[in-house]
């Protein structure tokens, strides 16, 4: 069957079972937006390519399947390395395919020309340049081969227009074959009973759990190890979800903004399980002073993260949900549950922790002051059991981190290693194509919201019913928060404008139902509302205390033991 | 240009691709790893190519160096080879003032270095040298008085020292 390259690549997409595109049409592009019109792939045309690239990965990160963004050449290109980044960042799976002038012209400086494959080597797990029509089943094949696999993350497959026009006889291959790129799943028999070992006779020990665990499909297999050994967990930013906040051994989130029990029980333990984890320097502080009497058994699926940042006792590369269930295994037969060693005192300790330094916020006994702290509440408390949170990257995204209960694997989707501001609209457009039965809320800050806003009107359009709620403190928070605190007070270029933009009129001049609330008694009747509907995007402008800040908190570069609480609560723990 | 006192040679077999060179350079200056040199050719079997890098291992551990190089997908094997347990060779070709007076000793010092005279001009000679690293270097150090007007080395290039006891060639799997 002879078909076009353009033809063959929709065609190729149907194979790995593709069912939504997010994407913009451009002139390289242009051949292989005709064939859609024929597919049964939906297409969803976003405003920006940064948005198309944000909702392939939210979409990824509430199914677990890759997110497919398709974008034309040059600026649409160059559009689009931002949600690369914060994939390869995330370990995300998309797969973005942008178009390219023809080969003939690469290198004449054609218009709309960029080097894509060269300027995204650096933020893609792997990127291909078709040269060949005939190439393009098998190069679609090893890019979702390559994007799904082993430690994940984003592929790009940039097509020169006449390769899309040129003909190819159809095919489809049955297997990939690449001699330089076999991930290794399997963890090692004589380190995982090693594991086991330490395990079972550590008196304090903590499970440090991270995004690999939801990438590896490993909630359960952590949820067995955890009740067998009755070991305490923390879950990192990109972990929430993975081990349900109300169980009673979860610690919650670990790090710069992480709780004081977290934090400091990783400090303290004697042991310290790291499952699909990296010790991120948001969650090690100073990393020579990081959980400084523990022995470490570190598992990653990708073999350069053990001994990156910290030496692990028991190195294991491979696959975290077959890992953790060989250890399941070696625990058990080591004894399992009544083999542990005495841990009462270390749970007691962790306890008398919880009691006494709690998340906390000081809500005025007077006035309408509206906390951010407390939207979060209500919202969490409001929402429908299946909610999906979504956020972009400051002050909110840490709240919403801290004060939100997540009880199950996949409900949580922001931007952790990148920290891309204005994540959170698209991500959740893409997270509510995944899973359109569950109810998504994405909370925004203000500065990020004026990044992506526009993709609401895609989300209006496609009639894709998410909920935004702007934490408006008229701040980019964050930044002014370290101004507050480090920089003397002196507060540069942080402010924005509580009324400019007026969010409710720009929601409904896209199409959304736009609120405002501006004092603690109106929360609740806002949420209820937007909760109510379900065929139209709800803005709700959260009118909140600019002086708020995010605690506790670990200064840059600090110690983890210098965690600063909310001043509330005094001194604690220094 | 003495060589650098720690350092690692990585012979790492690559898929005979475009862009291989380009995603390996560019892994070892974002993650901040320093070459000291750099050679590349296809090797026999014309779907690789081999790439050997002389790696200051100052500048970052050798095992993370060959991990987050083995994450490249069109590397197919890194083998690392200790200068003690290799044979590495380098060529190096030098243009050199050789004006009538000198020309007797700059020839001589040629000889004694088992180097080749290539080309001859009125006042210059060019010289070819192929040899251990630190040969050439010593050779370079010596010409140094009689003014070099132009100088190229290939880089190094390595195979593992055969042994009368199992060879000492290590491959390094990512692991």
């Amino acid at each position: 069957m002879k078909l076009t390259g353009a033809q063959a690549l929709i065609k190729s997409l149907e194979m790995q079972e593709v069912e939504v595109l997010f994407g913009l049409p451009g002139g390289a592009i242009l051949p292989v937006y005709d064939p859609i019109i024929d597919s049964p792939i939906r297409h969803i045309l976003v405003r920006h390519e940064q948005g198309a690239g944000h909702m392939a990965e939210g979409y990824a990160m509430v199914t677990g399947r890759p997110g497919v963004a398709m974008v034309t050449s040059g600026p649409a290109a160059t559009n689009i390395v931002t949600p690369l980044c914060n994939a390869y960042m995330d370990s995300t799976p998309i797969v973005v395919i942008t178009g390219q002038v023809a080969a003939t012209s690469i290198g004449t400086d054609a218009f709309q020309e960029a080097d894509t494959t060269g300027i995204t080597m650096p933020v893609t797990k792997h990127n291909w340049l078709i040269t060949d029509a005939q190439d393009i089943p098998r190069v679609v094949k090893e890019a979702f081969h390559v994007a799904t696999t082993g430690r994940p993350g984003p592929v790009l497959i940039d097509v020169p227009k006449d390769i899309s026009n040129a003909e190819m006889e159809w095919y489809w291959p049955e297997s990939v074959d690449m001699p330089g790129y076999k991930p290794t799943t399997k963890g090692h028999p004589r380190m995982i009973r090693e594991a086991a070992k330490l395990i079972n006779e550590a008196h304090r020990p903590v499970i440090y759990a991270g995004g690999g665990i939801l990438k590896a499909h490993a909630a359960e297999a952590l949820r067995e190890l955890v009740d067998m050994t009755g070991i305490p967990v923390v879950t990192t930013l990109m972990a929430r979800g993975a081990f349900p906040d109300s169980h009673p051994l979860c610690l919650g989130m670990p790090g710069m903004h992480g709780n004081y029990t977290a934090v400091t029980s990783m400090q303290k333990c004697d042991l310290l399980i790291a499952l699909g984890s990296r010790f991120d320097d948001r969650v090690t502080g100073k990393v020579s002073a990081f959980a400084p009497d523990a022995k470490v058994i570190h598992v990653d699926v990708d073999p350069a993260e053990l001994g990156k940042v910290r030496r692990p006792d028991v190195p294991i590369v491979g696959d975290c949900r077959l890992v953790i269930e060989e250890i399941n295994k070696a625990v058990r037969d080591l004894g399992g549950t009544e083999a542990q060693a005495d841990r009462a005192a270390w749970i007691e300790q962790i306890r008398g922790w919880q009691k006494q330094y709690p998340l906390h916020y000081e809500q005025p006994e007077t006035g309408n002051v509206l906390k951010p702290q407390y939207v979060l509440e209500r919202l969490r408390d409001n929402a429908p059991d299946d909610t999906i949170l979504v956020s972009g990257v400051g002050q909110h995204q840490m709240w919403s981190s801290q004060y939100w209960r997540f009880e199950r694997p996949y409900t949580w989707v922001n931007s952790g290693g990148l920290g891309t501001m204005g994540f959170a609209v698209p991500a959740a457009v893409g997270a509510k194509v995944g899973q359109p039965g569950d109810t998504v809320w994405a909370v925004d800050g203000d500065g990020c919201f004026q990044m992506t806003a526009q993709e609401l009107v895609t989300a209006a359009t496609e009639r894709i019913p998410i909920k935004v709620a702007i934490l408006n403190n008229a701040y980019l928070g964050m930044v002014r928060q370290w101004q507050e605190l480090f920089y003397e007070e002196r507060y540069s270029e942080v402010y924005l404008s509580p009324h400019l933009p007026d969010y409710k009129m720009w929601a409904e001049a896209m199409g959304c139902e736009g609120m405002r609330v501006e004092s603690p008694e109106e929360v609740d009747a806002a949420i209820d509302k937007a909760n109510s509907i379900d065929d139209r995007p709800v803005v709700i402008d959260f009118r909140v205390d600019y002086r708020e800040k995010v605690y506790p908190m670990v200064p840059a570069g600090g110690s983890n033991d210098d965690i600063i609480l909310d001043p509330s609560q005094g001194e604690g723990g220094r | 240009m003495p060589a650098p006192a720690r350092h690692h040679t990585l012979s790492v077999l690559v898929e005979n691709k475009a862009g291989v060179l380009m995603r390996v350079a560019g892994l070892f200056a974002r993650r901040g790893f320093n070459i000291y040199s750099l050679a590349v050719a296809p090797t026999d079997d014309e779907r690789f190519s081999r790439i050997t890098i002389v790696v200051d291992v100052e500048s970052a551990p050798l095992e993370q160096i060959t991990k987050q190089l083995f994450k490249l997908i069109p590397v197919v094997k890194i083998s690392e080879l200790d200068p003690s347990s290799a044979v590495e060779r380098e060529l190096m070709l030098a243009t050199i003032k050789a004006e009538p007076a000198t020309r007797g000793q700059v020839i001589e010092l040629v000889n004694v270095f088992e180097g080749r005279i290539i080309d001859v001009g009125r006042d210059e000679i060019t010289v070819m040298l192929a040899g251990r690293p630190d040969k050439l270097d010593d050779f370079e150090d010596l010409m140094g008085s009689y003014e070099i007007v132009e100088l190229q080395r290939t880089g190094r290039v390595a195979l593992p020292k055969l042994e009368r006891q199992a060879p000492r060639l290590r491959s390094v799997k990512g692991a």
